[in-house]
């Protein structure tokens, strides 16, 4: 069968090289480790561990056999499409950089890949996103032809939010392998909000970013994923931690075909810690996966995981947590939950925490539910004059607000509170 | 108001209820007592509309209304309130966006706009005064964090913002203390007109010191088994139920 369980790699990467080619940027040595693992592993499907409920391998089969797409460029009504008062806007149209409408913050550098300072790359690309342990990676540093690169100087705290609008705009069946890198140096401060917009013709989504955050950096990382239903993405990202910073990373999903999320945050120093938080409304026939991995490699850290889901119509939602705590990383304080609402019989919660604790000092929890809207309260409510839609709707609201209310910056809140309220009509 | 016929219910196949008649009349404060188990808080639960109990047999009518007709949210639009007697902690849903939910559907259902801001702020805080409610509840998640008191006292404010037409108040005495007991009863009688009517569903005596009823019922094994005026209660307080639970046993035989 290995022949078989290639054919769809080898398709896919004739395929791209046909419309990308090889990454321009990464080094030689690493598309040949990276295209030697998809030669040996191949695109996973649901007999590999990790992509149990992910069957990419199916999804490529049957969705990109060809991409006879192309990528149409948008640049005119961005500003009057997509702007956030107060903030640092930054247009990335088919994972291309819009120098003309962007508004760079003059203290950051913020670039297209690559144009990128070599040694910068050479210090930090696929430092923290190994080719060797996943398809997607290894594909994304194979093809990747595009992405940002956006470094905060050692020192400078951002006045303002940093707002990246994605849009994706191709004709027919296109596929991205899109590379971010974010450099965030000591001592240095920043919020980055990235949102997704519903994407114009069907994509396939490869986007890979690798964060680095210097000693006492602080990282606010925001990301809203709504690229609508013909939208198919693997959004891998990869986070690693000097000591003393703080990492925040908020995804709320909303749409998407599939969403594939591997998120990997790697705490290599001490004292430094991490919060995840997670929001996720699957309607229709969504596909949604978040996996996560935090990996204490050092003692005194702190990590800290929230991931709710509200799962409707014939939906499958899936959280797969797993923590390391390595043998050196004694005195770490690892938490995780996941709650989970089923608004309907068709829909499906996966839910899977995996703690592997090699230090014998050290503070972990996990926990996950997975129910329905909480009878109790909805009758409380009923009892008082508010009819069942509406209680329903209040309690899902305060079951999100605990992750909403977790958002640094206000504008971004008040976003993501809209399109969870449209979300939910 | 309120007309309970031969009410028959029970939950999981168990028979709770053995045929309940009530009569409320407006104007009217009736007590319910009884003994642990005999069916109290299921009365309540009946009336409210609590799905868990199938009603067997009988009838409600409530302003000539079907009673059991109607789903529990249009029970509270036509004027039903039922104060529990464990009230729910709802984390995430502020008091105040709650209760202007609640006015502003029942506003709806009778056709009315909804409240103004300015009015239902003025509304909130002279309701707050009512039951000595600090401010600072109101803005918090329902009843989350709420000390036992304060979540009884939380039932009257939530009553005194409805204004309803029949208030039940099931146990709203249990884990009250001396000063919280006042309050809560202070507030209830404030709102005692003549064109409502309350039921006090109580296990002590306690509570009627300060809520004074119209007609005591004394509920066991699931029927109204004796009705009296008020110092039935006071006999009840002198001798227990063992007297009231030796009879009816004994009857039945």
């Amino acid at each position: 069968m290995v022949t078989d369980k290639l054919t769809v790699t080898h398709q896919l990467s004739e395929e791209l090289s046909k419309i990308s080619g090889k990454a321009g940027f990464m080094p030689a040595a690493e598309i040949g480790k990276a295209l030697q693992y998809l030669e040996e592993n191949g695109i996973p499907n649901n007999k590999h561990e990790d992509y149990k409920y992910c069957n990419t391998e199916a999804i490529i089969r049957k969705e990109f056999k060809t991409l006879n797409g192309k990528e149409i460029k948008v640049s005119k009504n961005l500003k009057q499409d997509y702007y956030v008062n107060g903030t640092y806007n930054i247009y990335v149209v088919n994972g291309k950089l819009d120098t003309k409408n962007s508004e760079f913050p003059a203290r950051a550098t913020l670039t297209e890949i690559e144009n990128a300072p070599a040694d910068e790359l050479k210090k930090h690309l696929s430092a923290y996103a190994k080719s060797t342990h996943d398809a997607f990676t290894a594909l994304n540093s194979a093809y990747a032809d595009r992405g940002l690169f956006l470094k905060i100087t050692a020192g400078v705290v951002l006045d303002k939010t940093i707002v990246i609008h994605h849009i994706i705009n191709s004709e027919d069946t296109f596929f991205y392998n899109i590379r971010n890198l974010f450099v965030v140096e000591k001592n240095a401060q920043v919020k980055i909000t990235e949102t997704f917009y519903p994407a114009t013709g069907k994509n396939f989504c490869n986007n890979l970013t690798e964060i680095f955050t210097g000693e006492h950096a602080q990282v606010n990382h925001c990301r809203i994923q709504n690229a609508g239903n013909s939208f198919y993405g693997v959004d891998t990202v990869q986070v690693a931690q000097n000591r003393y910073s703080n990492y925040v990373h908020s995804v709320f999903t909303f749409s998407g075909a599939l969403v594939r999320n591997n998120l990997t945050v790697s705490l290599n120093d001490e004292f430094s810690e991490c919060h995840l938080y997670g929001l996720i409304l699957g309607k229709n026939q969504q596909n949604i996966d978040n996996h996560t991995l935090v990996d204490h490699q050092k003692p005194n850290c702190q990590s800290n995981e929230l991931y709710k889901g509200i799962a409707t119509d014939n939906c499958m939602l899936t959280f797969n947590g797993q923590i390391f705590v390595e043998k050196d990383a004694q005195k770490t304080n690892a938490y995780q939950s996941s709650k989970n609402i089923l608004l309907s019989d068709d829909a499906t919660v996966n839910a899977k925490p995996e703690l592997e604790i090699y230090a014998n000092d050290v503070k972990c929890s996990h926990g996950t539910s997975t129910g329905k809207v909480d009878e109790n309260a909805l009758f409380y409510l009923k009892a008082r004059g508010i009819g069942e839609d509406k209680a329903k709707k209040l309690l899902l609201h305060a079951f999100a607000h605990e992750v909403i209310d977790k958002i640094a910056d206000v504008d971004t809140a008040m976003y993501v509170e809209m399109l969870f309220e449209h979300s939910l009509n | 108001m309120l007309s309970v016929k031969n009410l028959h219910a029970e939950i999981n196949g168990k028979k709770i209820l053995n045929g309940i008649n009530l009569e409320v009349k407006a104007g009217e404060i009736h007590a319910i007592m009884g003994p642990n188990g005999s069916g109290k808080s299921t009365l309540s639960a009946v009336l409210a509309g609590r799905a868990d109990y199938d009603v067997t047999e009988g009838k409600v009518s409530f302003n000539g209304k079907d009673l059991l007709e109607l789903s529990p949210e249009d029970r509270a639009r036509e004027g039903l309130f039922l104060a529990f007697q464990y009230p729910v902690e709802i984390p995430g849903v502020s008091n105040i966006n709650f209760l202007r939910t609640a006015l502003n559907e029942i506003r709806a259902y009778k056709g009315l706009p909804n409240i103004e801001a300015k009015d239902f702020l003025a509304l909130v805080k002279e309701k707050q005064a009512l039951v000595e409610l600090d401010g600072k509840l109101a803005n918090r998640s329902v009843n989350e964090g709420f000390s036992g008191g304060e979540k009884k006292r939380n039932e009257i404010f939530q009553m005194a913002m409805l204004n309803p037409m029949l208030a039940i108040l099931d146990e709203t005495d249990s884990g009250l203390d001396i000063d919280a007991l006042r309050i809560v009863a202070t507030g209830v009688n404030k709102l005692k007109r003549k064109d409502n009517a309350t039921i006090v569903i109580t296990h002590y005596q306690r509570l009627l010191d300060y809520i004074v009823p119209d007609f005591v019922h004394i509920l066991y094994q699931g029927k109204i088994v004796k009705s009296g005026g008020k110092e039935l209660a006071l006999e009840l307080e002198e001798n227990g139920y063992d007297e009231i639970k030796k009879k009816y046993d004994i009857a039945h035989v």
